[in-house]
């Protein structure tokens, strides 16, 4: 087991009143493992996501995770530094925490020519597409050697055929390098085209509403997944979950 | 090589640009113009209003006499010190009260008080503290221009994207590589901004403290004359201030580019 949370619960506090923002919040997940979070806006996706990687404090509730694990964390949006060269903003993460060894520097060499953005080292990110610009993201983030990956609605900026063909890189990526993952996102689609399981929160306090294990016939890359024959009878499932009030 | 009409219309834009340069210094040399026949023809009391001819003799005169260089040179000595110090000093405490929020939130009545109230009231304070002479000057130009830029300074700063910031610390990163590599960085043309609004400012202090210690500069020829009712001095000194603050406001411009390539 990669992470074992148990019974999280997060309340913020404003000065008007107190927001139970997660309730009763468990899951584990596996290693190799690629978990989305789906739920409707504001029932605490985010909340959940920055707690697990350390950034924001549980208000009760257990997390264990194995020992040594590294975390990467994508917050929502591509977050490039625009006065730096796209190669410079893949070494932010070493930089700060003082490893610029040369092999480093080879490796992140070595991703930026495996997923297409070699000739683009000496560029400026407003030089690149959207979809350039999120790949280079996750490279800065892989660029640490994060064992699990927690990516915040990473292609909610993108329009939507970027979408579907970012989505099928990103994925490629993170199973090439044998990460694990915990992605939230809006779209149901796009959960189920990527994750091995989705949980689905309900409206604030998020509490699970339910977790489907995704099993598609022929499960190959997420632009495939979406031709599979079971992919509407989830999205039809996840879909009255959330139970969007239009 | 582009095509045709991609020539023609980079023509067209290189015609325009010409034709706006054009008319801007048509215009000054028509208001020269019309200043110079209005004296000649004595439509306008140039005992008041001066003259362009007058004003060129009352440079030569002061060339002549060796005081020109003399008095600039004072003014920019002053202007260069002063807006440095109060930009590197208005930085230094944006950034404290930016790192120290609880600091930011003490200081923040204080701040505005401060920003409002006139500084010129500050003037004779100032003199008895400092002295009849420079550091009068510099006090008061400081006094003018700092306050402005750790408001504006300290704004930009509070303002850094929160989810950049977010992924720096998921990286631990320490407070001071958040604002090395990213809370300075960004906002390099926010600081530029200030820098444009802090020159003005210190321009403004530094002719009011010329005003009050009387001893040298273009601001004290400004007063000088008006005290011996020489109104061509009073011009004079206009006409040196206007080319200086211009000449500043270039200088930070080209400093500008420079630094963002
Ligand atoms: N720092 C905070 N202080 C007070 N309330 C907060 C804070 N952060 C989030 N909240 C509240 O907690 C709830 C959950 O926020 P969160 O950002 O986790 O939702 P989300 O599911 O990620 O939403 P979205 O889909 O819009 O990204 C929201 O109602 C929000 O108003
Ligand atoms: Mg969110």
């Amino acid at each position: 087991m990669l992470l074992s949370v148990k019974d999280l619960r997060k309340i913020y506090h404003t000065k008007q009143n107190e927001i139970l923002a997660v309730d009763n919040f468990s899951f584990d997940l596996k290693e190799g493992e690629f978990v989305a979070i789906v739920g409707p806006s504001g029932c605490g996706k985010s909340t959940i996501l920055s707690i697990l990687c350390g950034l924001d404090k549980a208000s009760s509730g257990t997390i264990k995770t194995s020992k040594n694990l590294k975390f990467g964390y994508m917050p929502q949006g591509d977050n490039l530094f625009e006065w730096q060269t796209i190669f410079k903003n893949c070494l932010l993460g070493l930089e700060i925490n003082k490893q610029v060894t040369p092999e480093n520097k080879a490796y992140v060499k070595r991703l930026l020519k495996t997923y297409g953005l070699e000739e683009f080292e000496n560029a400026y990110p407003s030089n690149l597409s959207g979809g350039m610009r999120q790949r280079v993201s996750l490279i800065r983030t892989l660029a640490t050697k994060p064992d699990l990956l927690f990516l915040d609605e990473p292609f909610s900026a993108l329009d939507y055929q970027s979408r579907l063909a970012v989505s099928d890189d990103v994925y490629k990526i993170i199973k090439k390098e044998k990460k694990s993952a915990i992605m939230v996102t809006h779209d149901i689609s796009e959960a189920i085209s990527m994750a091995d399981r989705i949980i689905v929160l309900s409206n604030r306090p998020s509490k699970i509403k339910n977790i489907y294990e995704i099993k598609l016939t022929n499960h190959s890359t997420p632009i495939n997944n979406r031709k599979a024959k079971e992919f509407a009878q989830y999205y039809d499932l996840i879909w009255k979950d959330i139970d969007y009030h239009v | 090589m582009y095509s045709l009409e991609h020539q023609q219309y980079l023509k067209n834009i290189k015609r325009h640009k010409f034709f706006i340069r054009f008319t801007q210094i048509l215009i000054i040399v028509l208001l020269i113009a019309i200043w110079q026949l209005a004296a000649d023809f004595e439509l306008i009391n140039t005992f008041i209003a001066s003259s362009p001819k007058e004003i060129l003799k009352t440079i030569v005169s002061l060339y002549s006499d060796g005081s020109l260089f003399h008095h600039i040179g004072v003014t920019l000595y002053e202007v260069i010190f002063s807006f440095v110090v109060g930009t590197v000093i208005g930085i230094l405490i944006a950034t404290l009260l930016w790192r120290f929020k609880f600091l930011a939130k003490v200081l923040d009545p204080y701040l505005t008080v401060l920003n409002s109230l006139p500084k010129v009231s500050l003037g004779p304070i100032i003199i008895i503290l400092a002295g009849a002479g420079t550091g009068s000057i510099i006090l008061m130009a400081l006094f003018i221009s700092v306050i402005i830029t750790i408001i504006n300074v300290h704004q930009a700063f509070m303002n850094a994207d929160p989810n950049k910031i977010r992924l720096m610390q998921s990286f631990k990163a320490t407070k001071s590589q958040i604002f090395f590599k990213l809370i300075l960085p960004s906002n390099f043309s926010n600081i530029i901004s200030a820098c444009k609004v802090g020159i003005g400012l210190v321009f403004i202090g530094v002719i009011m403290g010329e005003f009050l210690v009387s001893k040298a500069g273009v601001g004290y020829l400004i007063m000088y004359g008006s005290q011996i009712f020489n109104l061509n001095l009073v011009m004079t000194g206009i006409i040196l201030l206007a080319i200086m603050a211009s000449l500043m406001y270039y200088l930070i411009l080209f400093i500008e580019k420079r630094l963002s390539k």
